[in-house]
């Protein structure tokens, strides 16, 4: 079926103003069928269901608009965990801030070089992931990514890695388009910890497709940096072997445009995957998670946890669903979405979905959207603390259970600070 | 101690007069009583004195040691000495029950020129006084309320009130919900707190709470008044009359 002609031009002039990087032939192959899949769906428009709440105009316009590049005058979050640190300035791997990427039980390699070979595990999943999430919604802005990213690493965890890699994403110039690809494979039995942070640029896309073999555990951790004027769009494609875990966890502080996509698809049994967010915005800021988790295998559990804390009129949005294939019993599906809204100017839009064709299952859902507890907070003032401390202790812990998911103590302890140093700066 | 002078109440949101001119004196050290029948502005009593939300008051006044209670902030109340037992405890998830209390701690020091309470001396303290009231380490560590049992979230408000020393403490109904056992043990450390210059006043539909908690002076309320003030016995009398014989021989 042929596109509308609007989203067709859209889509041809987004697509005029990139190039395909070079590569061998599978690389190019892989390029070139995303472009086709680009080409075939279209880029989203206002009019698409799926982006009814998040307006992608400024996602899909050919060049990136402008945001300020934005110093936070703080430690990076991440500094003082032993890390591999890989680092990339507008979406360009910079090795001279970046450590040595050796790490014993892990290849990594950018993404460039593994394009670049004839032969390749990489070859198995990237774009491969994308393209399976592509249905039963289009996600047309991960098959650009896929067709036009020039940068991303790949890493391969054979073992259980003795310390996380540490993606770090500098925001360089005050326009910058960037375009971030990486692929993860754990293998069977191995254990790897992602972390990010950083705006990434002006405008930044980015992929990241992680396939977790039997028994294989995945750890993300992931903050977006303070910028306010940045604008985000992230997908992750997971797709999650018997016995693995995957754990995402997503911190998001400001940002005029946000959607972040997760998309995880269980191929094997008795499998786990936690994907949570907490995100708080103030004023122009407009956040969006959308998830979609398919459950295709017997005894999966699947929970996810996003909280919302919005003032000064910000937006918050929330798209997620599970599907449960017919045959997946004893799927063990929970979703929760909540917005706490500060003040009468915000607002949170949901879409809490469940579709379920196994008839031996567990799933809930839930989504609230509410303004600060009275009674909690009289309760906390009438014992001595100052109304706006008590405020303060009723954001934390109305986020408390999206940060329950982060397992690292000591990375869950830096997040909370970093949240309460949000909350003082708007005292 | 707490000086409660022809205090008129309604409700903010609807025209309903809830307390019609409450006149009550606890002095210094004492204990008073408050009983009477459900929807007689007991509990009202107890919000308005610690500051909450909804109520407007059209006349009267009340102090705590000369000063307006009714002028300051919940806050304010609580650091000038005014504590709420709840009849509801709230729970707050996601803060630790010994983060919140240090932080209310510290709070009130601040709030009257006081200096905080290091970390080690609090830790001494509330454990030494949650031992007292059989507050095992983990109920310290879980968050506020969460999960606690009626009788755990009973000693959880003992424990803050050990712990933030007030001079005046309300217990609005804190015998609801309670079994004999865990009441004689709120009971017990409701005790030990008693001092020459700590009043209480003990909200109650009840007289078997006043067994344990001895009373000084026992006001019988209804209908937004003080109606009769006896000694203990009268806490007697309501169990063998009933609230019904005893507003019949009033009016």
């Amino acid at each position: 079926m042929a596109l509308p002609q609007p989203k067709a031009d859209a889509t041809a002039a987004r697509t005029a103003a990139l190039r395909m990087p070079e590569g061998a032939k599978w690389a190019t192959a892989a390029r070139e069928e995303a472009l086709s899949r680009v080409n075939a769906m279209g880029l989203p428009g206002r009019r698409d269901e799926y982006w009814k709440w998040t307006r992608p105009e400024s996602l899909v316009a050919p060049d990136a608009p402008e945001a300020a590049v934005f110093d936070a005058g703080e430690a990076p979050i991440f500094g003082e965990i032993d890390s591999v640190k890989l680092v990339f300035v507008d979406g360009v791997f910079d090795p001279a801030q970046s450590d040595d990427p050796s790490l014993g039980g892990v290849e990594i390699e950018r993404l460039g070089d593994a394009a670049a070979a004839d032969i390749h595990w990489a070859k198995d999943l990237f774009g491969v992931l994308e393209a399976r999430g592509q249905s039963p919604v289009p996600r047309t802005l991960a098959a650009l990514n896929t067709a036009f990213a020039a940068e991303g690493v790949v890493i391969r965890a054979t073992g259980k890695a003795e310390k996380p890699v540490a993606l770090v994403y500098h925001h360089g110039a005050a326009a910058s388009d960037a375009m971030v690809h990486h692929c993860i494979r754990v293998e069977s039995g191995a254990a790897l910890s992602v972390l990010e942070s950083g705006p990434g640029a002006s405008r930044f896309s980015k992929v990241m497709e992680v396939e977790v073999a039997d028994g294989g555990r995945f750890d993300h951790i992931r903050v977006q940096g303070r910028d306010h004027e940045r604008r985000t769009m992230t997908h992750v494609f997971a797709r999650l072997g018997a016995e693995s875990v995957f754990k995402s966890f997503t911190l998001t502080m400001n940002g005029v445009l946000t959607r972040n996509e997760c998309v995880i698809e269980f191929t094997g049994d008795e499998g786990v995957a936690h994907v949570a967010g907490a995100s708080v915005g103030d004023g122009d800021f407009h956040h969006d998670d959308t998830v979609f988790i398919t459950h295709d295998a017997l005894d999966c559990e699947s929970r996810q946890v996003f909280k919302n804390v919005l003032r000064n009129g910000a937006t918050g949005v929330f798209q997620g669903k599970i599907l449960v294939k017919a045959g997946a019993q004893k799927t063990d599906g929970y979703q929760i979405s909540q917005a706490l809204l500060l003040d009468d100017d915000s607002q949170f839009l949901a879409k809490p979905e469940l579709e379920i064709y196994a008839d031996d299952v567990a799933c809930s859902h839930g989504s609230t959207t509410g303004a600060i507890d009275e009674t909690a907070l009289f309760y906390l003032r009438s014992r001595g603390v100052p109304k706006a401390a008590a405020e303060d202790l009723l954001v934390l812990s109305f986020l408390a259970e999206a940060i329950e998911e982060i397992d690292d103590q000591g990375i869950a302890a830096e997040i909370l600070s970093r949240l309460e140093a949000w909350l003082a700066r708007r005292r | 101690m707490l000086k409660i002078s022809n205090l008129h109440v309604k409700l903010e949101e609807e025209d309903k007069q809830i307390l019609k001119g409450v006149d009550l004196e606890v002095g210094a050290g004492q204990v008073h009583a408050i009983m009477g029948p459900n929807g007689s502005g007991k509990s009202t009593l107890s919000y308005v004195l610690s500051g909450r939300d909804g109520y407007e008051v059209t006349e009267g006044a009340a102090t705590l040691d000369g000063a307006d209670l009714l002028e300051m902030e919940p806050e304010e109340r609580a650091a000038a000495g005014l504590f709420l037992a709840f009849q509801y405890p709230v729970e707050i998830p996601g803060v630790g029950n010994m983060t919140f209390l240090r932080t209310a701690v510290n709070a009130q020091r601040k709030a009257r020129g006081e200096a905080e309470m290091s970390s080690t001396d609090f830790l001494k303290e509330i454990r030494a006084k949650a031992k007292e009231l059989q507050i095992d380490a983990d109920m310290l560590k879980r968050p506020v309320n969460v999960g606690f049992s009626g009788g755990e979230k009973k000693r959880n408000e003992i424990l803050q009130m050990a712990m933030l020393e007030p001079k005046m403490c309300v217990l609005d109904e804190t015998d609801s919900g309670l079994d004999v056992d865990a009441m004689k043990l709120v009971a017990d450390g409701v005790n030990a707190l008693r001092s020459e210059g700590r009043s209480f006043l003990v909200i109650t539909h009840y007289q078997r709470l006043l067994d344990h908690i001895r009373p000084d002076v026992v006001h019988i309320m209804a209908d937004g008044r003080i109606v009769k003030t006896g000694g203990p016995d009268l806490a007697l009398e309501v169990e063998t009359n009933g609230y019904a014989g005893i507003l019949a021989e009033e009016a």
